[in-house]
């Protein structure tokens, strides 16, 4: 066990643990939707660094067929997969967020929650 | 100096991560977190993943900055300035600051902690994940796809089905935005207030939004004077 070689993947879960903080201890729902966000890149920049190879290059193959060390692209492509779908669901989520405001006149989570808590049964 | 500037990049993000989880002003906060996203597209570009940093900085700090800055001036308060609604945005104070996600968020993190000292070290060539399947897309890519970008051939070709599966979920996404947004905006054209005292006057859903609109003097003028009641 080596801690040093471990510092990014603690620097990651810090980020991480930031996002997830955001997400449960604020009420307000755009801040929470931030808060998986934050959540979420830190997931990606824990893919790509698990990608990474000492002394390598972008995965593009260069003209000349230089045999060169690469990184890995596997890890990218996934995560520009992830990249764009947190975008389209963080859409949704904003859109929601939207709807809520019109039907309850607040983002704050709370106020929604004690509001529905008086409607009668 | 790759090192430096790794320490350097998530000393950064860490600090813009802090930033938004202590500011109160939404604005403030959106603006945070595209900072966040061009960070980490830095910390791409020195991890070697060229196209990921394309995409984060054009969808993550772009697209997404907008989508945001788009929902504070619909749910923003009651000035009409579009623009001065936007930035005043704020989130209400909590009475006292929760123990338990503090506590929750530590326990979890050190589980997770424990958890990466099982995993190979960073940047080893022959850690798990660069064998298998990665050695033949890396020398077969020239041959099979002829395309010199290998995370282009992965994406379009060897794994297409993936994409085509993504492409299905932002199409989704867009349908259901559609969805749950155009009769927000049909409302606005029966004369209705959604809601709040005073009519808001631009509700495009679109862009339309953030622009301040030509007859803007006058509402300008009011909104700063809002502004500035909110400021004293």
């Amino acid at each position: 066990m080596n801690i040093v070689v471990h510092y990014n993947y603690w620097a990651f879960i810090f980020l991480m643990m930031v996002g997830f903080y955001i997400l449960i201890s604020r009420r307000n729902l755009v801040k929470k939707i931030m808060g998986l966000n934050i959540f979420q890149t830190s997931v990606f920049i824990f893919f790509i660094s698990m990608g990474v190879v000492k002394g390598g290059q972008p995965p593009i193959l260069p003209d000349d067929g230089r045999q060169l060390i690469f990184s890995n692209p596997l890890p990218h492509v996934l995560i520009l997969t992830a990249i764009v779908v947190g975008v389209s669901t963080t859409a949704v989520a904003l859109a929601l967020v939207v709807r809520i405001k019109e039907a309850y006149g607040t983002i704050e989570g709370d106020e929604v929650t004690a509001m529905d808590n008086e409607l009668p049964a | 100096m790759e090192l430096v500037l790794t320490f350097l990049l998530l000393a950064f993000l860490g600090a813009t991560a802090l930033g938004v989880a202590k500011t109160r002003n939404l604005f403030s906060a959106v603006v945070l977190a595209g900072i966040f996203s061009f960070l980490s597209a830095g910390l791409f570009t020195v991890m070697d993943a060229v196209d990921v940093a394309f995409t984060e900085a054009a969808v993550g700090a772009g697209v997404s900055t907008v989508f945001y800055l788009a929902t504070l001036a619909l749910v923003g308060g009651k000035v009409r300035a579009p623009e001065i609604r936007i930035t005043t945005v704020k989130e209400k104070q909590t009475a006292r600051t929760p123990r338990f996600p503090l506590v929750v968020v530590v326990v979890t993190g050190a589980i997770l902690i424990y958890g990466t000292l099982d995993m190979p070290p960073y940047g080893e060539p022959n850690n798990p994940i660069h064998r298998h399947v990665t050695p033949r897309y890396l020398e077969e890519t020239d041959e099979e796809i002829g395309v010199p970008n290998v995370v282009t051939a992965v994406l379009a070709s060897y794994r297409g089905y993936d994409t085509l599966g993504e492409t299905t979920v932002v199409f989704t996404a867009a349908v259901g935005v559609m969805m749950l947004l155009s009769r927000l905006k049909k409302r606005d054209e029966l004369g209705e207030e959604p809601w709040g005292e005073e009519p808001v006057e631009s509700l495009d859903v679109g862009f339309g939004a953030l622009e301040p609109s030509l007859e803007s003097g006058d509402r300008l003028a009011e909104g700063e004077g809002r502004a500035e009641e909110l400021a004293t």
